[in-house]
């Protein structure tokens, strides 16, 4: 009889061991933290440039009526999508006075993405709730977007714009937004 | 024995009469003040709404708060056999299981799990709780177990399955008379007869919703008055001899043509001999619908066998919808000094509408006639329902620039007009028994593609009439992808009425005089375009 006692405790005491590897420690272990990296050693010698290039952003024109473009500097993207992606994180960056931006504040970009040969441009709900409103306000807005986007990487097709990641059918109740657009000489001078 | 004494009274009450007469003078002067205060307060406008049921017809009173029409809650549960409940601040309205939810202090409302808007907070009068009207049609249609047809215009709330058409009257001189246009929606058989010296018009209804218009003197028709809820008279005048009438059933409205003519010795002649003749009660049209009866006892030429046509040729415009922008959560542009683009568009909206039906005698749809958010494609399907021959969209415009001012009208623009001619081509179908034909489909959502050059004519037609009212943009008409305007199946247009981003605009648009002025430019270019599409050749209409 005791020694039946010591086998079925060792055999519970093997289970509990094996339990507790198995769904404690292997985890643990799993997701132990990286290595930490050792810091950078101090060096006089000067950072390399961040690459630019230069981008054509829009901001709305002196009489209100179109977008006009400006040459800036905007950080180099290894691919289509980082480039559209530095371009509009630069276009929706509010401008020094007397650039005048067509992009309600507070407009963040969500996402970028490139496919089918069209851009697909995801921005913040502040574009929807900051609008002044009115069709000649809603064209520039969406139009500052599209020729951000098409005047520098004209492979692109065109810019569909997306609204925390819904397609939307307007911005503020006028232009039509369920296909991509491109740029229209009727706003772009 | 003890005689009767008659003493002076005490003055410690001469004292307290002379303090209590003024306070009673007072105390009435104040209870006089605070009930015509109740009633100005209950009075201000159209005081009541008019119940119609099978079984009854009376009076709901209405109070008018900060413009908003409000109805009494306890009149509607007494009508509606609700239960109100008010608990914690929240208000519950049980029907049959079915609830209705609201705090009395916000304008929304819980229906049985769904939130609707209101378009202002209920009020407490005298102690009691009112609502605003469009709670009956918003909250409490959805769950009553009959059905609630809330008229806002007319002031009618119909309960139950009643056949209540709506009756509108236009009445405009001739040259040989007088015409009065009756259109019935929906369709509805109407008697016409003729009494001594006035014709009745009597509907096959439970009642009609009739907006009765004056009259201009002229001798031939002096007054329309309603006899009783079915049935309407024409008090005819001095110059009147006899009458025709046609009838159009055009879609669901039926619409009576009624040519007053005049005594054969009162000036000149019916043109078209025959005609002369129309004896009262006698033209009686072949359209289905319409009945007309002979008068008894009439004495007048027995009507001749091949009555003439009667009526105009077909106007190429017959009805017009008018969408006013926005609505409801959806302010769209709000000026600086509080004017919002929904507010001036339904103002300008119902202008138009107005001048629309009385002076050309059109029928005029409304997408939205009270504060209330609409999705594009609910507007263009009014029109395209209706089979409406414009659709003439109300915005107002904002700019980035504050100076920027000015009207401007808009035609739909597509992002491959190319592509979508070629989608709009007709497609070759062999059909049933051999042979092929042509059929055209069109996609809804390019419906508008067909009607560009239209409404290209009718923009340019609007930018003449409202630039000699208005001042215009600099660039007076444009084109754009328009998602209101893409749907519209018939020439459309949408009008930027001026700038609220600028408050000199702002000022100008708010203008009651400003609005009826651009309404009636509107109305003009209305008129030049069916004049237009008249010249017009059949193939390029």
């Amino acid at each position: 009889m005791p020694g039946r006692a010591i086998v079925v405790g060792a055999v519970g005491l093997l289970t509990a061991v094996l339990a507790w590897g198995l769904f404690i420690a292997l985890p643990r272990w799993v997701a132990l933290p990286p290595p930490a990296v050792e810091p950078p050693v101090e060096s006089n010698a000067p950072a390399a440039p961040e690459r630019k290039i230069k981008a054509r952003l829009f901001f709305v024109s002196d009489d209100g009526h179109g977008l006009t473009g400006v040459e800036r500097d905007v950080a180099f993207g290894a691919d289509p999508t980082a480039q559209a992606r530095a371009i509009l994180e630069a276009q929706l960056t509010s401008p020094e006075p007397p650039l005048l931006s067509a992009i309600p504040s507070g407009t963040t970009l969500r996402a970028v993405f490139v496919a089918n040969g069209d851009a697909y441009v995801d921005v913040s709900s502040e574009i929807v709730s900051g609008h002044p409103g009115g069709t000649l306000s809603e064209s520039l807005t969406i139009y500052t977007l599209v020729a951000a986007v098409k005047a520098n990487l004209p492979a692109v097709g065109g810019v569909q714009i997306l609204v925390n990641g819904k397609e939307v059918d307007t911005l503020a109740g006028h232009i039509d937004l369920r296909q991509p657009l491109v740029t229209s000489p009727t706003w772009v001078q | 024995m003890e005689g009767l004494i008659i003493r002076d009274p005490p003055r410690t009450a001469v004292t307290a009469r002379r303090v209590a007469r003024p306070i009673a003078w007072f105390a009435t002067v104040g209870l006089v003040l605070a009930v015509s205060l109740m009633v100005r307060l209950l009075g201000q406008g159209q005081t009541s709404l008019t119940l119609l049921s099978r079984d009854t017809r009376r009076a709901l009173p209405l109070a008018v708060v900060n413009d908003q029409e409000l109805v009494s809650l306890d009149e509607l549960a007494a009508v509606f056999q609700l239960t109100v409940r008010e608990e914690a601040g929240a208000v519950t309205v049980s029907s049959r299981g079915r609830t209705v939810i609201f705090n009395p202090e916000q304008t929304i409302a819980s229906v049985a799990g769904r939130m609707i808007s209101l378009p202002t907070r209920p009020a407490r009068i005298a102690g009691r709780l009112w609502v605003p009207v469009d709670f009956i049609s918003r909250a409490l249609a959805p769950i009553a177990d009959t059905r609630i047809d809330l008229r806002r215009a007319s002031h009618l709330l119909i309960v139950g399955d009643l056949r209540v058409p709506r009756v509108t009257m236009t009445s405009e001189p001739q040259p040989v008379g007088h015409r009065l246009i009756v259109e019935i929606t929906p369709s509805t058989t109407s008697t016409l007869t003729r009494e001594a010296d006035h014709l009745t018009l009597k509907f096959d209804a439970d009642a009609i919703d009739a907006t009765i218009p004056g009259v201009p003197p002229q001798g031939f028709l002096q007054a329309i008055r309603r006899m009783d809820p079915v049935t309407l008279a024409i008090d005819l005048g001095p110059r009147f001899g006899s009458y025709r009438s046609s009838t159009q059933a055009v879609d669901n409205v039926t619409r009576l043509s009624l040519d007053l003519l005049p005594l054969p010795s009162d000036g000149p002649s019916v043109s078209t001999g025959s005609a002369t003749a129309g004896a009262p009660g006698a033209a009686a049209s072949s359209a289905p619908g319409f009945a007309a009866t002979p008068p008894a006892g009439s004495t007048v030429p027995t009507p001749p066998a091949d009555l003439p046509t009667f009526g105009q040729p077909t106007s190429p415009i017959r009805t017009v919808t008018i969408d006013p922008g926005h609505g409801g959560p959806d302010l769209g542009v709000q000026g600086s000094g509080g004017l919002t683009e929904k507010t001036l568009t339904l103002a300008v909206g119902r202008r138009v509408k107005t001048l629309l039906e009385t002076r050309l005698g059109l029928r005029v749809l409304m997408t939205r006639d009270d504060d209330r958010e609409l999705p594009p494609e609910a507007r263009t399907a009014v029109a395209n329902n209706n089979k409406t021959d414009l659709f003439i969209s109300l915005h107002a415009n904002a700019s980035f620039r504050p100076s920027n001012t000015g009207a401007s009208v808009f035609v739909a623009q597509f992002p491959d007009e190319g592509l979508a001619r070629r989608v709009l081509e007709p497609h070759r179908v062999p059909v049933f028994g051999g042979g092929i034909r042509d059929i055209e489909l069109v996609p809804w959502s390019l419906a508008q593609i067909r009607y560009i050059d239209q409404s290209t004519v009718l923009a340019d037609l609007l930018q003449g009439r409202i630039g000699a009212t208005a001042p215009l943009d600099v660039r007076p008409t444009d084109r754009a992808l328009l998602r209101i305007l893409a749907s519209a199946n018939m020439p459309a247009v949408l009008i930027e009425l001026g700038y609220l981003s600028s408050p000199e605009q702002e000022a100008r648009l708010g203008n009651s005089e400003f609005q009826s002025s651009i309404a009636g430019a509107i109305v003009d270019a209305v008129v030049d375009f069916r004049d237009y599409l008249g010249r017009a050749p059949e193939g390029e209409r």
